[in-house]
Order: C-alpha cells, then structure tokens, then sequence
C-alpha cells in the first residue's frame, strides 16, 4: 500500500523521474534546481535507475541532447530554473515544434539583473509561446504527481508535445513535505512504454528539421496550434485516469470556496496556499470570496474559465512576473483577453508581487482583494499595481 | 578490423553506396557537398546524422525533400554536437534495456567552420570531453558562406569576406586561422584527423577509420567554395590539392596522440600558387604573401617535428 513519507520535494520529483523509468537525463546545475540534478546523478550512480545521465556543459546543451535523445525514441527528462532556462530559450521551440516529448521540471527562479536565486515566475513567463504545455504545481505532492501525468500526457500519441512541470524555487523545491509515494505497479499501470512513431534509426531513416519555405511555414505552424490546443482533451483524460488509479483530482483550475462566491483571487503555484488562508480569514470577515487556482497554463483553459467567473462581479489576479510597460502582469492580460468580448463577465483587477522571492502574507493577499473589489466598484486606477515594493 | 591495418587505399576500395542524393541545391563545384558525399560512403548505413545550420542544411533538405539516405536531424546552429551526444546516450539506454535491437549506430555530427570552431565550440568540446561514441565531422570552407560569406575564426589570415573585407585600412582577415583539428586533439580523444576532398581515398579510409572507434573522433575536411573563395567552380579540386602541395592545409591523423603526416608532400611549392587562385586573396602585395609563407612554413616544421617526435 502507498505510504505517505516525509520528503524534500525534488527528491521526490526525482523519485518519480525514476519510477518512469526514464531513459536519459540531461541536466546542468543551476539553483535552485540543483538537488534534482543531483539526486538523479546519484541514483544512476547507484544502479537505483537504469538510464544515462548527461553531465552537459550547459543548458543549452542539456535541451539539445534531450532532442537527441527523444528522437531516437528514448524517455528524456531535464530540470532548469530561471538563467538556465533563458540559455535553453532557442532549444524550447525546436523541441516543440519538431514535437519530441521532452519532460522538463522547471524550478522558477527571478531572472537577472539584479541577481536573484529565489522565486518569481518571470522565467516560465518568458517561454509562454514556445509552445510546450505548461502546467504548475502548488504543494509536493502535485509536483510528484504532475511529474508522471507530463511523461504520459507528452508522449500519448495523440499529443507528442514538451511539458513543463513549473514548481516554485525554494518554496518547493526545498522544503520537507508529506508525500505519498506510489507502487510501482500503478505507475507501470499508468505510464504505458514509450512509442515513438518516427524515430531516427538506420533501419528506417528520416529526414528531421528539414527547413521551410514561406508556402509552407504557416500550415506547419497552425498544426502545431491545433496539436497544442488538441492536447487539452488528452490531459483531462490523462487526469481522469490519474485520479482512478492514484485517487487524486486534476483540473485546469482547482476550486476553492467558489459556490457562492462574487470575488475570486487566482494564482498559480505555490502561493496558493497562501492565498487559501487569507479566503478562509475574509470569509469568516463575511467576505464571499473564493480562489481559483490555474494549474494548466498552456494550453490556456478558455472554456473552463468563462464558466466559473460566470456568478463573480469582481475577479483578482496575482502574477508573480511583470510584463515591462505592458498591460499587466502576463496571468492577469491572459485573463483579460480571454474573457473580453464575452457576456456578463466579471472586472479583472491586477496586482503583481512576491518577485525575487519577497514574501507575500496572507494580509497582503487581503488588502489586496479588498482593494480589488473597491476598484472594481470605482473604476480602475492603473491597469496593475506592483504590490510591496518600498517607496 | 584494427584501425591501423588500413595503410593502403585505392580505388577498388571505394564503396560504391551513395547515402547523400544528387539533386541538392549546392552551387555548382561545391567543396562542401563533395566532403558529404565521400564522408557518407565512407560511413556507410549504420549511422545517425545530426547536421549543424549551415549550406549543407539548407541545400540538402528543403522541404518535403531531402538528400539524406542515412536517418538525419537538423535542430539549430550551434548544437549538432550536444543533439549527437543525446542520440548516443539515447541509443545506449535503449540498447541495453532491450528497446532497440542491438546492433552499434554509430552517431555523426556534422557542421560547417563556422558552426564548429565558432558558435558550436563549446558544446563540442562538451562531447568531446564526455567522451560519447561520436564522430564530429567539420566541413571547412572557411567562412560563413550560407549567410553570405562572413568571416569565422577558421578564415585565413588575408582573405577578404564581407565582414573583413579588404579595403585602404584593411587587408581583409587580420587574425591567423584557429587550428581547430588541435583544439579537438586537446581533450586527449582517441583519433583526430585532417582530411581534404582533393585527396578522396585519404579522406575515405579516415572516416572508415574513425568509424571503427570506440569513443570520440574529430576530423576536418578541407572544402573549397567556388561562391565564396571566388574561383571558377571546376578548379574546386585542383585548389584543394594546391592547398595541400603548398602546406596550406597538411593531411594528417592523430591516434592516441602519436601524429603521422598521411600525404608526404616533400618540399612545399610557393604559396602563390594557392592564392593566386583565388579572388579572396586578390589585394595581397608580395610582402603579405611573404607573411604568409613564412607562417606556412614555420607550422608546417612544427607539425612535422610532432610527427617525427612520435614516429
Ligand atoms: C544562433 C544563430 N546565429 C546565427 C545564425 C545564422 N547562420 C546560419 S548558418 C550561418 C553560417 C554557417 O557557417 P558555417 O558553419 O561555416 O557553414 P557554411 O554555411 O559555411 O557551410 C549563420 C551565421 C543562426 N542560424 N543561428
Ligand atoms: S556557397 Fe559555397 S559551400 Fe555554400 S553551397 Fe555554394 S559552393 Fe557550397
Ligand atoms: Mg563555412
């Protein structure tokens, strides 16, 4: 019987890396991503798990050999975070596009400069259109489980697209939390072998990444459009199948408190739980409030959205990423464009805060929503407001 | 077969398999798609290509076409070597679990000067240095011609390219060109060789060589450009036999670091003869070339001292 364990979370993430018996790891260190890296090393070490582990020379090595080795059909997994990231953002768009089913686990980090080693999601934010699914994870135990749906999602044959399991640095990664570690049995039950369709091999040879002309370019990109937004039915199929055999529930957006609610406060990743706090302090302050929790990123849910911001007059999102002189934070613009031009849809307010890893506290969360609401009643001030930065 | 029992090679020996199609878009007597060429009979079928950004790409795979006959993949520029190295460990895990049959593939990056002594250095030094089962080929044409003939790291001293060019203040390439071959031979891999496509069956029997090898293998392919060196397209051969004669680019291999010359060349003919050739090098005085010979010269006497060091 499954037992739940007391774990730091990138052990168990790469304890679940394992119990996928995974092919190739190709990583390179980079707090706070670093303890992934290197338990992975050390389980190859120790026989614990048949794969080869690259020690690459660099991110952008690490992604071009998960290329490689996805396209000879091999399960591939790597792990970055923030600067990492940015040195992989050319590789991000090939692995997509040439649709290998690379696995990545990105432990978001603040980008430089300044220098910063601690958690925002302005790194996920920089590779939303490369055209990975993305999705984020609130606690330990969605990071582990989230990490066995991505290998299962990325290589149904229906989907063969990158996924990137964004857990927040530090916040995550770090810390010691209760985690119910599967048999491998359901893991086998639920992550079938992998089956390229068309892998380089000499028996067989193909031609891959051959270049397009401008009569050809937009149908391979609308194809690729299409495979991304297709996808989203695997991934609630994946999920339903997840919650069958592991007995847990995945949704585009995770509810909280919403039955009778009029405000809600959305966020992603970790903060979530923070954010559930303060919805249980204004609640009892008689405030009918509830949080919506976006956990699939890409491909973006616009119909489960639309529905459950139906009943709200006042809808608040937090983003942990600042769109420099644009509208807002990228969540909140998401959110916005998304429900513009449809009926009855409630006021989007923004606020941008916990960048570079500033704490954020469940009465920051609560100022904040009440002076959502109060905006939403007068009027917008400003189109987003950066939240607990010292004049 | 042991490496070193292929000492002699002639024409009978040439595998008579193409793997690398007619019908590209190369210019005509392209030094390049020669190289490929003869390197892909020299592999053979068992292999897995990973092609760095360049001309070759461009020429070989237009979609829907391709020239490629061996499995192949293109992804960027600078990563041909890091993509090999995955497609190797890939192989590997795969082989061993019983996933693939098991048979050795033997894994081939390929690039231009640019892609390998530029924007790729680093990543192949990675592969190198991890010591994958691969061979890096890098076709030289000394310059970015694909972009329009810009000047790499592997241009040579006085070659005028669009991003050198000679002028009143300039005589053209100012730096002397990185030796890329004892770059790759610093990680201590077991075999390192210059090839050119004016010497075909020196070329064949080190690619069938390095293809024997267990571990990394470097080899650099002279290969003339008709487009960027400015010549008339039939003389591609008889430049690149010119560059060898003049010591401009010596054939030699490098097997667990002992150096061997494999064309003896005697005394080298005057550098003129290989730059009169060429329109790159029309703005030279006789002063420059004088510059120029004596640097052939005093490498050539470091190259054959190695040699002789280890013979
Ligand atoms: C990151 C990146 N920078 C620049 C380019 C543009 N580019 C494509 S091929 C090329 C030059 C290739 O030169 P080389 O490797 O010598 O190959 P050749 O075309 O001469 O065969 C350049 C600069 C690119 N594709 N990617
Ligand atoms: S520019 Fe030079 S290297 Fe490129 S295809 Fe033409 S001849 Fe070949
Ligand atoms: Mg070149």
């Amino acid at each position: 019987m499954p037992e739940r364990t007391g774990m730091e979370v990138s052990i168990a993430l790469s304890e679940a890396v394992k119990m996928c018996k995974t092919d190739v790891v190709s990583a390179y260190p980079i707090t706070p991503q670093t303890h992934i890296v290197e338990h992975l090393a050390e389980l190859v070490a120790d026989d614990e798990m048949d794969a080869e582990f690259i020690p690459v020379e660099s991110e952008h090595s690490a992604l071009s050999a998960c290329l490689g080795s996805s396209a000879v059909g091999a399960r591939t997994f790597t792990a970055t975070a923030g600067q990492g990231l940015e040195l992989m953002h050319e590789v991000m768009y090939i692995a997509s596009s040439m649709r290998l089913p690379i696995v990545m686990a990105l432990c978001n980090r603040a980008l430089s400069a300044p220098l910063s080693v601690w958690c925002d999601h302005g790194d996920a934010m920089s590779i939303r259109d490369t055209g990975w699914i993305q999705v984020f994870a609130e606690n330990g135990q969605e990071v582990f489980d989230m990490t066995i749906q991505a290998f299962r999602i990325a290589e149904d044959a229906d989907v063969l697209l990158p996924v990137v399991v964004n857990l927040d640095g530090f916040n995550l990664t770090h810390v010691v939390e209760p985690i119910i570690l599967p048999d491998q049995e359901q893991v086998d039950r639920y992550l079938p072998e992998f089956h390229y369709p068309y892998p380089l091999h000499p028996d067989k040879p193909v031609s891959m990444g051959t270049y397009a002309p401008p009569h050809l370019y937009i149908e391979v990109k609308k194809a690729q459009d299409e495979a991304l937004k297709n996808s989203k039915q695997i991934i609630l199929k994946a999920w339903d199948e997840f919650r069958q055999i592991f007995g847990r529930e995945y949704n585009p957006i995770e509810l909280y408190c919403m039955d009778d609610a009029d405000v809600a406060v959305m966020a992603m990743g970790s903060i979530n739980e923070t954010v559930s706090l303060a919805i249980d302090e204004l609640r009892e302050e008689g405030l009918k409030v509830g949080q919506l929790k976006l956990r699939l990123w890409r491909p973006f849910p616009h119909t489960e959205l639309r529905e459950v911001v139906k009943s709200l007059k006042t809808l608040i999102v937090i983003d942990r990423a600042i769109s420099f002189g644009g509208p807002g934070g990228p969540v909140c613009s998401e959110v916005r464009s998304s429900l513009y031009e449809h009926e009855g849809m409630p006021h989007v307010i923004g606020f941008v805060t916990g960048l570079g890893g500033r704490e954020v506290k469940t009465s920051d969360f609560k100022k904040m929503v009440r002076k959502g609401v109060e905006q939403a009643e007068k009027g917008l001030e400003e189109d987003y407001e950066i939240v607990g930065a010292r004049e | 077969m042991m490496a070193s029992e292929f000492k002699i090679f002639t024409k009978r020996d040439v595998p008579q398999e193409e793997y690398f199609a007619p019908g590209h878009r190369a210019c005509v007597g392209c030094g390049e798609a020669l190289a490929v060429r003869l390197v892909c009979k020299a592999m053979g079928k068992d292999v897995i290509v990973s092609n760095a950004t360049g001309c070759i790409e461009i020429i070989s795979s237009l979609y829907p076409d391709t020239s490629w006959e061996v499995p192949w993949i293109h992804t960027l520029f600078e990563n041909a070597a890091a993509v090999a190295s995955g497609i190797e460990a890939g192989l590997k895990a795969m082989r061993r679990k019983g996933k693939i049959p098991d048979k050795r593939i033997k894994v081939v990056a390929m690039g231009g000067d640019g892609a390998t002594s530029d924007i790729g250095l680093q990543a192949i030094s990675g592969a190198l240095e991890r010591g994958h089962d691969l061979m890096y080929v890098c076709y030289d044409n000394e310059a970015y011609m694909n972009t329009g003939i810009q000047r790499s790291s592997a241009t040579p001293y006085g070659a005028s390219t669009t991003t050198s060019p000679a002028g009143k203040k300039s005589i053209g390439q100012y730096t002397w060109k990185k030796n890329m071959p004892e770059i790759a031979a610093a990680h201590n891999i077991p075999y390192v060789a210059t090839a050119s496509v004016g010497r075909p069956f020196d070329l064949i029997r080190k690619v069938q060589k390095g293809m024997q090898i267990e571990g990394p293998v470097y080899l650099h392919v002279f290969s003339p450009c008709p487009t960027g060196w400015r010549f008339k397209p039939d003389l591609s051969i008889a430049v690149a036999k010119k560059a060898v004669q003049t010591g401009v680019f010596p054939l030699y291999e490098g097997e667990n670091g002992e150096y061997r010359l494999t064309v003896n060349i005697g005394e080298l003919k005057p550098i003129e003869e290989y730059l009169n050739m060429q329109g790159r090098f029309r703005h030279l005085t006789d002063d420059d070339k004088q510059l120029i010979q004596e640097r052939i010269k005093k490498e050539y006497e470091k190259l054959k001292a190695k040699c002789a060091s280890t013979d």
